[in-house]
C-alpha cells in the first residue's frame, strides 16, 4: 500500500517536473533570442553601413571625403567632402554642451542636496518629461520661438544659426545629465556629507569639494550621455540649424551638421548611387563617433559603480 | 552536459537569426532588381516611376482614375527623375514621370536596349521668386538671380535694395526643384551667359521644406526663396523675373508661365515605351482632359491651357 502511493506520488511529480522543465526551455530560449535578436541587429545595421558605405571611398578617397569642404552631390561630376557638415555638429554640440552641463549639473546637485523631498519628487519627473518631447515639436519651437529671438538678440541676418540649434539640443540634452548626474549624487553615501560637515563645512563646501567630487564619474557619464544625444540628434537641427554648405567659422552661422546632411539628401539619392553611398559613410563615422562616446560613459559609469560596492 | 547543450542550442539559435537576417536582406537588395512583366491594356495594372515633384500629381490623376476604373491598380514611387528614366529603360516601368526632359544620352541608351521613349507633357510647373513685402526691389533678371544664389552677389544695394546683407534660401538636394533652379537660374540655362561650372553658394540655406522657406521669407526682410506657384502666399512678395536685362520683367501666373513668357517655367512629363495604348493610353488621356487639368490647377502647378 504504501510503497504503491508513494510510487504513484513519484510518477505525478517527475511528469510535473519533466513539464515544468519544458515550459521552462521555452521562455528561456524566448529570452536568449530576445536577447540575441538586438545583438544580430546591431552587427546587421554595421554590416550594412560598411557595405552600403565604404564603397565611397573607391571613387572619393577617405582624406578627400574626411577634410574636402565642397560637398555638390547632385553635380556633373559630384564632389563628396563632409568637414563642412563635421565641423558643424562640433560647434552645435560644444553650444549644446557648454549651456547644458552647467546648468545640469547645478540643477542635479540641487535636487539631491538642497531641495526637500516634496520638491524633488515634483521636480524630477517633470524635468524627465521634458526628455520624451518629439524632436520634431522641439525643432518647431525653435523655428516658432527661439530663431526670431537669437536674430533680434545677436543682430544676425537670420535666426536659423548653429546656436539657434544648440541651444534647442541644450534644452533636449539638459534632463538626461540632471537625472543621471542626480542618481550618482545620492548614490554618494551620507556618511561622505556627515564628515564633511563634522568637520565644519558649510553645505555648499560639502556639495563642492565631497559629493560632486565623489559623484565625477557618474556625473561625467551623464555629460556623455547628454553629448551623445546632441550629437545624433537630426530633426531639430534640420529644423534650425539653417543648412549652408561652408564650413562655419563661428556657432552663429548657418550650419548643416552630418544628422541633417543625411536626412536632407536620402530621399533623392539613387539606391546604390554615389550620393547615397556618401551618405551611408556619413553614417558609419556618426555611428563611430556616438559609439565612441557611448563606450566612454559605460566605462566611466562602470568606474563609479564599483568605488562604491567595494 | 547540460552546458554543452545549451551552448550549442546558443549556436542554433544564433544560426537560424543570422539565416533569416541574410534572407530578408537578400530578399531586400534583389527586389529591385527583378523586372516586372509588361502590363499592357488588359491586366489593369501598371507603375509610374520618376520624379518626386511630378508625383502628387500622379497620384491624384491615379486616385481619380482608380475611383472610376475600381479594376484598375496603379502603383506609384518617386525616387527621382533620373531613376524613373532609368526604369523605362531598363523596362521595369511602364510610365517614367520627369519634371525635365530626357537627354540625348538617354534617349540613345533606350534606343539600344529596343526602346522607343515618347514623350507627353501633362502639365506645367513655374517657380516664383520671392522677397519679404517691405523689400523695395521689385524685379531681378536672370543674371542678377544667378549671382545671389551662386554667392558672387551678397548685398540687396548690388541689384537696387538697400544696404542689407542678402539671405538666400533653397530647398535641399532631396528636391528636384533645387536641381531645376541650379540648372536654368544659376547656370543660366538657355541664355548666352550659361555656365556649367556655378554652383549653389556655400552661404546659401538649404532648407528641408518649401512651406518653411516661404515662413521664413515672411519674417525676414532680407531673405529671398524660389517656391513653386502654389505656395504663393500674401505675406511675401513676388519678384518679376527679366530673362535678360533689356526685356520686360514678367510676373509668375499661370498665364504667364502657359504662354512661355514667364522664364523659369518648366513642363512634367510622362515617357512610355511606344505610343501608349489600352489602359495606359486611357489614364494618359483623363491627366490631359478638362478635368484632369482641373487637379493640376488644385495642386499648385499650371495646367496646359
Amino acid at each position: 500500500m504504501t510503497t504503491k502511493k508513494t510510487d504513484t506520488a513519484l510518477a505525478g511529480g517527475s511528469i510535473l517536473r519533466r513539464r515544468r522543465r519544458f515550459g521552462e526551455r521555452i521562455i528561456e530560449s524566448w529570452i536568449i533570442l530576445a536577447g540575441l535578436l538586438s545583438i544580430v541587429v546591431l552587427l546587421g545595421i554595421i554590416v550594412l553601413l560598411f557595405k552600403e558605405g565604404m564603397p565611397i571611398f573607391l571613387d572619393t578617397p577617405p582624406w578627400e571625403f574626411l577634410f574636402g569642404t565642397r560637398w555638390y552631390p547632385v553635380s556633373e561630376p559630384p564632389t563628396f567632402g563632409i568637414m563642412p557638415f563635421f565641423v558643424s555638429t562640433f560647434w552645435i554640440t560644444l553650444v549644446a554642451t557648454l549651456i547644458a552641463v552647467p546648468v545640469g549639473i547645478a540643477c542635479a546637485a540641487y535636487l539631491a542636496e538642497v531641495a526637500p523631498d516634496k520638491v524633488r519628487e515634483t521636480v524630477k519627473p517633470i524635468i524627465e518629461i521634458l526628455a520624451g518631447f518629439p524632436s520634431v515639436v522641439m525643432g518647431f519651437l525653435g523655428l516658432m520661438l527661439l530663431s526670431p529671438l537669437v536674430r533680434s538678440m545677436f543682430n544676425l541676418n537670420t535666426g536659423l544659426t548653429g546656436l539657434t540649434a544648440g541651444i534647442m539640443l541644450a534644452m533636449m540634452s539638459f534632463p538626461i545629465i540632471v537625472s543621471v548626474s542626480e542618481d550618482a549624487l545620492r548614490a554618494v553615501p551620507d556618511s561622505f556629507r556627515q564628515g564633511s560637515y563634522a568637520l565644519g563645512a558649510t553645505r555648499w563646501e560639502t556639495i563642492r569639494h565631497v559629493s560632486i567630487p565623489a559623484a565625477l564619474s557618474g556625473i561625467a557619464a551623464a555629460i556623455m550621455l547628454g553629448v551623445g544625444r546632441a550629437i545624433g540628434e537630426t530633426m531639430t537641427v534640420l529644423m534650425v540649424a539653417g543648412g549652408a554648405l561652408a564650413v562655419p567659422v563661428s556657432p552663429a552661422e548657418q550650419m548643416m551638421p552630418m544628422t541633417a546632411a543625411i536626412a536632407s539628401g536620402i530621399g533623392n539619392a539613387v539606391r546604390g548611387g554615389l550620393q547615397y553611398q556618401a551618405l551611408f559613410a556619413i553614417g558609419l563615422i556618426l555611428f563611430l563617433i556616438t559609439l565612441a562616446v557611448n563606450l566612454i560613459a559605460d566605462r566611466v559609469l562602470e568606474r563609479q559603480k564599483r568605488k562604491f560596492t567595494r | 552536459m547540460n552546458f554543452k547543450r545549451k551552448k550549442r542550442e546558443l549556436f542554433i539559435l544564433t544560426l537560424l537569426l543570422m539565416t533569416s537576417l541574410f534572407v530578408g536582406l537578400s530578399g531586400c537588395s534583389s527586389d529591385s532588381e527583378t523586372s516586372t512583366e509588361e502590363t499592357q491594356g488588359t491586366s489593369g495594372s501598371f507603375k509610374i516611376i520618376g520624379s518626386n515633384t511630378v508625383e502628387p500629381l500622379s497620384v491624384l490623376w491615379a486616385e481619380d482614375f482608380m475611383k472610376a476604373n475600381p479594376d484598375v491598380s496603379i502603383a506609384i514611387s518617386g525616387p527621382g527623375s533620373g531613376v524613373g528614366i532609368a526604369a523605362l529603360i531598363d523596362g521595369t516601368t511602364d510610365i517614367a514621370q520627369a519634371s525635365r526632359p530626357m537627354k540625348s544620352s538617354e534617349y540613345d541608351q533606350a534606343r539600344g536596349k529596343g526602346r522607343d521613349p515618347v514623350e507627353i507633357t501633362v502639365a506645367m510647373d513655374a517657380l516664383s521668386v520671392v522677397v519679404h513685402p517691405s523689400n523695395p526691389v521689385s524685379e531681378l533678371t536672370i543674371a542678377q538671380l544667378s549671382g545671389i544664389f551662386s554667392g558672387r552677389i551678397t548685398n540687396w544695394n548690388e541689384v537696387g535694395g538697400n544696404d542689407v546683407p542678402i539671405v538666400a534660401l533653397s530647398r535641399d538636394t532631396n528636391s528636384g526643384t533645387h536641381v531645376f533652379f541650379k540648372e536654368h537660374v544659376v547656370q543660366m540655362r538657355g541664355t548666352d551667359k550659361e555656365d556649367k561650372t556655378l554652383e549653389y553658394g556655400t552661404k546659401v540655406l538649404l532648407l528641408p521644406s518649401t512651406k518653411e522657406g516661404v515662413d521664413e521669407v515672411a519674417g525676414n526682410e532680407n531673405a529671398i526663396f524660389y517656391p513653386g506657384l502654389g505656395y504663393l502666399t500674401d505675406e511675401v512678395k513676388p519678384l518679376a523675373i527679366k530673362a535678360t536685362l533689356g526685356s520686360p520683367g514678367v510676373l509668375p501666373s499661370v498665364e504667364t508661365a502657359q504662354d512661355g513668357s514667364y522664364p523659369i517655367s518648366r513642363g512634367l512629363y510622362y515617357y512610355t515605351d511606344g505610343e501608349p495604348t489600352g489602359i495606359i493610353k486611357a489614364f494618359i488621356d483623363y491627366c490631359l482632359s478638362t478635368e484632369g487639368q482641373k487637379r493640376v490647377t488644385e495642386s499648385g502647378y499650371v495646367p496646359l491651357k
